[in-house]
């Protein structure tokens, strides 16, 4: 670029942009470097802890059947979970959206309960119902169903704290949506299955997933309450996240470490779906 | 194929607040019938009650021979149109229109045969693959249109088909559908709060307004013969005008109108004129009215005198150029008001606000 007809900027005026520049870059800087030091350091101090005694170690955390037992609780726990958020998010969030009814402001409100209330409360709830001279023990133990210190208890303190993602993801989405589409289903010859199957699901599907993925990313971190109910009985009751705590507890730290290391992928990889999916509500909310 | 529809005291309350009350009419089969009236008139709850998409309070609804009342919407074979198109945005047009047959379990190959058909028909068989948000409000109307009338509905049910396009678009797509029911014949019952779509579109007219029937008839006897004084001041325009009876007309002041022979003597009532009824007279005449001209304003084919009577009532007259005389601001004139329509004043309290001035 030749400098031809280009008048060089007043001094006063140049060091205004001088300043302006150097508060945009420093605000960038704070931002990379909050960023780094609180999300990607503790993550990579765990890639590389996990993976620095080499590969044997890696191999042989595998092959303990601790571990294996440990993974397996947590994946039928975060399953059991999906399934169920999902389909009781959608009835709650669409009686909340769509019903008028007494207490509804009430119901709205108490849905973001298990955001306020801490994992470890719930596990003592959870206690004090099912547990020796809980509410319902004698109904459970009588018919020879182990609630608590059991995977059933498990599951249900999960559920419970991973329920309103569904519902918080679904029910704006539901609102925004209306009924004029299920209507003009329901005069074409639909069913309420079928204008539901065909019509709702289809628009409300990304926010589903993207409430899904978000509830599964919940489920398998938990620890708290889990912890409470489950008893963390080794290789019966221990879930991956209960394995790391006791594996850091007994210092067999090696083992924990690519325990915790195989969550953190998992949820690397929860979270390029979570983001996929935000993207597709955000683009067909444009359309 | 095509069937009447028949509504009996058709009543719809939510809570306390009774948004139809006891509507009875008859949609005859094969005509367009316009549910005409302003918004919250209870129009549109009317035609969802007989789609079934909202539930009666009390009162039946007929399809020819079969009652509908208790029978559930996907059942009622209906063809629904709504204002804001209501497209199943995540599909193509064709099968927006495929989706009534679909789930009628129709054949495949019947499917796509009414589906090209009905595409052919709205002239949108360019668009099959497009979808919902790729189309013009226009366009839109038309696949909603199309995917209405797929399944071969017995009726044809209109929520404000015109209200969410701008004013061209909603002229063509009127003059559009006008030949699309000559074409087909299927008895079509249209809700609009348009006077002037009601009466280009309907062979017969209902007016409702505050969740009541107050006229139902031809649009000439809507617009010739109000029943009510709702009707005359919102089908067409019309100056209102305050005065009381005596001697079978109704006197403003020094001056008086005639059509008042069946209101009590000595009783308030309102004359209801429409702009066009009105002409300048001789001067010299009698019986004539006189008025000062505050205003001219030229409309191209007519010219619009904004008059002020002598006890300060305001009246709107439209004159044709050639008859106006060279009328100016400040002048003094003799009109005539024609075909004027008096209702006792009890009757028009509740209609003076929602009629339009003109």
């Amino acid at each position: 670029m030749s400098a031809i007809g280009t008048a060089p900027a007043a001094p006063a005026a140049r060091t205004d942009l001088r300043r302006r520049r150097l508060v945009r870059g420093g605000l960038i800087a704070v931002v990379v470097l909050y960023v780094g030091a609180l999300l990607l350091l503790p993550l990579l101090s765990i890639a590389w802890t996990a993976l620095e005694p080499g590969w044997h170690v890696v191999a042989e955390t595998f092959r303990d059947p601790d571990v294996q037992h440990a993974f397996l609780l947590t994946g039928i726990i975060a399953v059991v979970t999906v399934v169920v958020t999902a389909v009781m998010g959608v009835v709650v969030a669409w009686v909340l959206v769509r019903q008028r009814f007494v207490g509804r402001a009430l119901m709205n409100a108490v849905v973001d309960l298990p955001f306020a209330l801490s994992p470890v409360t719930v596990g003592l709830a959870a206690i004090i119902l099912f547990g020796l001279n809980g509410w319902f023990a004698d109904f459970f133990s009588s018919r020879g169903i182990q609630i608590l210190f059991a995977l059933p208890s498990m599951i249900l303190v999960t559920v419970f704290i991973s329920i309103p993602f569904v519902i918080r993801e679904v029910q704006p989405v539901l609102e925004e949506l209306g009924t004029a589409e299920e209507d003009a289903a329901r005069t074409l010859g639909a069913s309420v299955w079928k204008s539901f199957f065909r019509v709702t699901l289809p628009n409300i599907r990304w926010a589903l997933l993207y409430g899904v993925a978000l509830s599964a990313a919940r489920a398998i971190g938990e620890i708290g309450a889990v912890l409470i109910v489950s008893g963390a009985i080794q290789g019966q009751t221990e879930t991956a996240t209960v394995y790391i705590f006791r594996a850091v507890e007994e210092r067999q730290t090696a083992q924990g470490y690519v325990v915790a290391l195989t969550l953190a992928a998992i949820s690397v990889v929860l979270l390029v779906a979570i983001e996929w999916f935000k993207r597709r509500i955000t683009r067909e909310d444009q359309e | 194929m095509t069937k009447p529809i028949v509504v009996e005291e058709l009543t719809k309350r939510f809570g306390d607040f009774a948004a139809v009350s006891d509507v009875t009419f008859t949609a005859p089969e094969g005509a367009v019938t316009a549910l005409l009236g302003p918004s919250g008139s209870g129009k549109s709850t009317v035609l969802r009650m007989i789609a079934g998409l909202e539930e009666p309070t009390a009162g039946r609804i007929w399809m020819g021979e079969e009652e509908l009342t208790a029978v559930s919407v996907q059942e009622r074979r209906v063809g629904f149109v709504f204002q804001h198109y209501a497209l199943f945005r995540h599909m193509t047009v064709a099968e927006n229109v495929a989706f009534g047959l679909d789930v009628r379990k129709e054949s495949k190959k019947d499917t796509r045969a009414r589906v090209d058909e009905l595409l052919e028909l709205v002239q949108l068989a360019h668009y099959r693959e497009r979808y919902p948000d790729q189309l013009s409000g226009g366009q839109r109307q038309r696949v909603a249109l199309a995917r209405a009338l797929a399944p071969r509905p017995q009726v044809l049910l209109l929520d404000e088909p015109f209200g969410a396009l701008d004013a061209r678009v909603r002229q063509d797509l009127r003059r559009w559908l006008d030949e699309l029911h000559r074409e087909l014949g299927v008895t079509s019952l249209l809700v609009t709060h348009d006077q002037e779509e009601a009466l280009e579109l309907a062979n017969r007219i209902v007016v409702m307004h505050e969740g009541r029937i107050e006229q139902v008839g031809t649009p000439d006897e809507i617009y010739d013969a109000p029943a009510t004084s709702f009707v005359a001041g919102f089908v067409g325009s019309a100056n209102v005008l305050h005065g009381w009876v005596t001697d079978g007309h109704v006197h403003l002041g020094a001056m008086r109108v005639p059509g008042a022979g069946h209101l009590e003597e000595g009783s308030a009532a309102t004359a209801y004129v429409r702009p066009h009824d009105i002409r300048l007279a001789d001067p010299n005449a009698t019986d004539s009215v006189r008025a000062q001209v505050e205003r001219v304003t030229s409309l191209g084919w007519l010219t619009r005198l904004t008059l002020r009577l002598p006890d300060e009532q305001v009246l709107v007259a439209h004159i044709p150029q050639d008859e106006l005389n060279g009328a100016k601001v400040g002048d003094i004139v003799a009109v005539d008001l024609r075909r004027p329509k008096a209702f006792s004043r009890e009757d028009s309290g509740r209609a003076a606000e929602s009629a339009p001035t003109v």
